[in-house]
């Protein structure tokens, strides 16, 4: 045991003295997140919108107002029917057609009570969610202004439709995305390449010729990587968290828990590529093809799997991250236990021993 | 001089396969404790397979072979525990000091700490290293790299130890230096096992075996050796035998 301890410091020696490795590990997710955060997703200004506004009266003039006057939306055009919709999204400038139901501001003052209609265009998923909650926050904000005025409550019923793309993928995909993306390649792919740098250096023969046992070295090189991936997760977590609100509704038990026995994949899946390869080179290419890429485009983190040609589809069927994003957009979202997620996680156990299994009898072959 | 000594290592019609390939093509010698033993031979003739098996990494397809009193089928783990290993490439950690890699290699050989503190002082004041202590390797020249290695590589006092072509890459003076202390260990009851294709380091050894296509061509001292076939120095020794072989198998 106290072989194997003074083998896992020096383990951590490598990491701490490697700046490269240090802003791998700890620089990577927080850009990561901020980038995905920032970037892609909050980004909206100037989006052209459509008005259909069937009724003309005070209310719907001062609401369309303030929406134009918000700073988020250009009025690109009034339209006069239903049918022009489809051809103004057709033409693809306009993001959203707001539609003002008849007899609005009457129906507004007799019954308290009127609809407005988002129609968004969710071909590009994250903006037209971010669009549609922009608007509706807006609509919010104009009911309780009109409510302190009049003194008798009125209330919208906004009723939002997603053209194109009906299964929308929210905002608060992408921390699941992105923890998937970054636990896989940090386990993965910094284990493979620790690994076979001792190969390279011909370290590994040394280690290997003296009473340390094959298991206990494999394992020495991984244990860091575990610690280090789990405070990953955590960062990546609190951060999201703290700066774009992502909630955990469910258990942070088992919200680690899983995150551990994915880590453990991905420690797994590291073991294997670097007994298939021999330089660090090779082992960083065959992480980042085998690893991120399907991570970031079969997963369903980017692209809904459910808008995948069928065979993307079954190829995604055994991507880890898919599974473990489901866990724990479940946990994460909607708060839900092991009950409903024990599928998911049974799959990413198996897959875990699967890689496990091969690489000790890769391992076992290399040495015969 | 050998008839009275004690064996180390014993070999006995060591074969090793890979598919149809006969990597070692039966082997049959001993090494006799406190030697310098050199197992010479050109890239390809089956050395680094066999000190791979000798050192329990790989098995062998037949044989018998012991290796510090223990059997290499079944005794591994006793084996590595009495045995030191250096190879060709370097077998230490560029990337942490030279006081960090004694500790870590102590460690896993099982010393105690207060033994490797000892050791470790030592070692760096024997080799003149006391002032870099704390020294990334990788800041110190390739031949104090070297000695280190080999000083590592014998910390836990084994009774036998493999050097892989240890003097691989490296000018003529620090490898003569290098040699010298092997000459130490040697004195202080080592046996040293050295593999290498620098025919004049084959001088040096106490008794040299000579591989040529996976078998052993020859095995005697040095100055048997060059009178058997009657040449000034290794070098044609080897020369000599690499011609007869291939004439003898047609």
């Amino acid at each position: 045991m106290k072989r194997f301890w003074g083998f896992v410091l020096k383990e951590f020696l490598h990491i701490f003295r490697d700046t490269r490795t240090m802003l791998i590990l700890f620089g990577m997710p927080i850009v990561q997140i901020l980038l995905f955060g920032y970037v892609i997703t909050n980004e909206l200004k100037d989006i052209k919108i459509a008005i259909l506004d069937q009724s003309k009266d005070p209310v719907t003039i001062e609401l369309t107002n303030k929406i134009i006057s918000s700073g988020f939306f250009i009025l690109d055009r009034n339209i006069k029917n239903m049918k022009e919709v489809e051809d103004v999204f057709k033409e693809g400038n306009v993001r959203q057609v707001i539609i003002f139901e008849s007899g609005f501001g009457r129906k507004l003052n007799r019954e308290g009570i009127a609809s407005i209609q988002l129609i968004a265009d969710a071909s590009d998923a994250n903006t037209a969610n971010l669009v549609v909650h922009y608007t509706m926050a807006i609509i919010g904000d104009f009911v309780r202004e009109q409510n302190k005025l009049t003194g008798s409550p009125i209330q919208f019923i906004p009723e939002v439709r997603m053209l194109y793309n009906n299964e929308l993928k929210g905002v608060y995909m992408f921390i699941p995305g992105i923890m998937a993306m970054i636990l896989i390649l940090v386990s993965a792919m910094m284990t493979s390449i620790s690994i076979v740098r001792e190969k390279e250096l011909g370290t590994m023969e040394t280690l290997l010729v003296s009473p340390l046992r094959p298991a206990q070295i494999i394992l020495g090189k991984v244990t860091p990587y575990i610690a280090l991936s789990f405070i990953n997760a955590v960062t990546i977590i609190i951060m999201g968290n703290l700066v774009f609100g992502m909630p955990v509704q469910g258990s942070i038990i088992l919200l680690l828990a899983e995150s551990i026995l994915y880590i453990l994949l991905g420690l797994s899946l590291g073991i294997l590529i670097s007994t298939i390869t021999k330089t660090q080179q090779n082992a960083m290419f065959i992480s980042l093809f085998a690893l991120m890429l399907p991570t970031i485009l079969l997963s369903g983190f980017i692209y809904p799997i459910e808008n995948m040609p069928k065979v993307l589809q079954w190829l995604s069927l055994f991507m880890p991250p898919r599974w473990f994003i489901t866990i724990i957009k479940n946990i994460m979202l909607k708060g839900t236990g092991l009950m409903y997620v024990w599928k998911e996680t049974l799959i990413l156990i198996v897959m875990t021993s699967l890689f496990l299994g091969l690489s000790i009898r890769k391992f076992k072959i290399r040495l015969e | 001089m050998s008839e009275q000594k004690e064996t180390i290592i014993t070999v006995k019609n060591l074969v090793k396969k890979f598919g149809n390939f006969r990597a070692n093509d039966n082997l049959s010698f001993e090494v006799f404790k406190g030697e310098i033993f050199g197992f010479l031979g050109a890239n390809g003739a089956g050395k680094t397979t066999a000190i791979k098996i000798l050192c329990g990494l790989w098995a062998p397809t037949s044989g018998d072979i012991n290796v510090a009193g223990f059997d290499i089928y079944t005794q591994t783990e006793q084996i590595k525990r009495n045995i030191g290993y250096m190879s060709q490439k370097f077998s230490l950690y560029e990337d942490i000091t030279v006081f960090e890699n004694i500790r870590l290699f102590g460690g896993i050989y099982g010393l105690s700490r207060r033994e490797i503190a000892q050791r470790a002082t030592d070692l760096m004041r024997r080799l003149d290293l006391e002032h870099s202590r704390d020294k990334l390797i990788s800041s110190l020249p390739l031949g104090w790299r070297q000695k280190l290695a080999f000083s590592v590589a014998i910390l836990h006092k084994p009774k036998l130890v493999f050097l892989d072509e240890p003097t691989g890459g490296v000018d003529p003076v620090t490898r003569r230096k290098f040699w010298d202390q092997i000459y130490e260990a040697a004195d202080r009851g080592i046996t040293v096992f050295v593999t290498t294709h620098y025919m004049d380091e084959a001088e040096y050894c106490d008794r040299v075996s000579i591989m040529v296509d996976g078998r052993i061509a020859d095995i005697d001292t040095p100055s048997a050796l060059k009178e058997k076939y009657r040449v000034k120095n290794m070098n044609e020794v080897f020369l000599k035998i690499a011609r007869i072989l291939p004439d003898q198998n047609n």
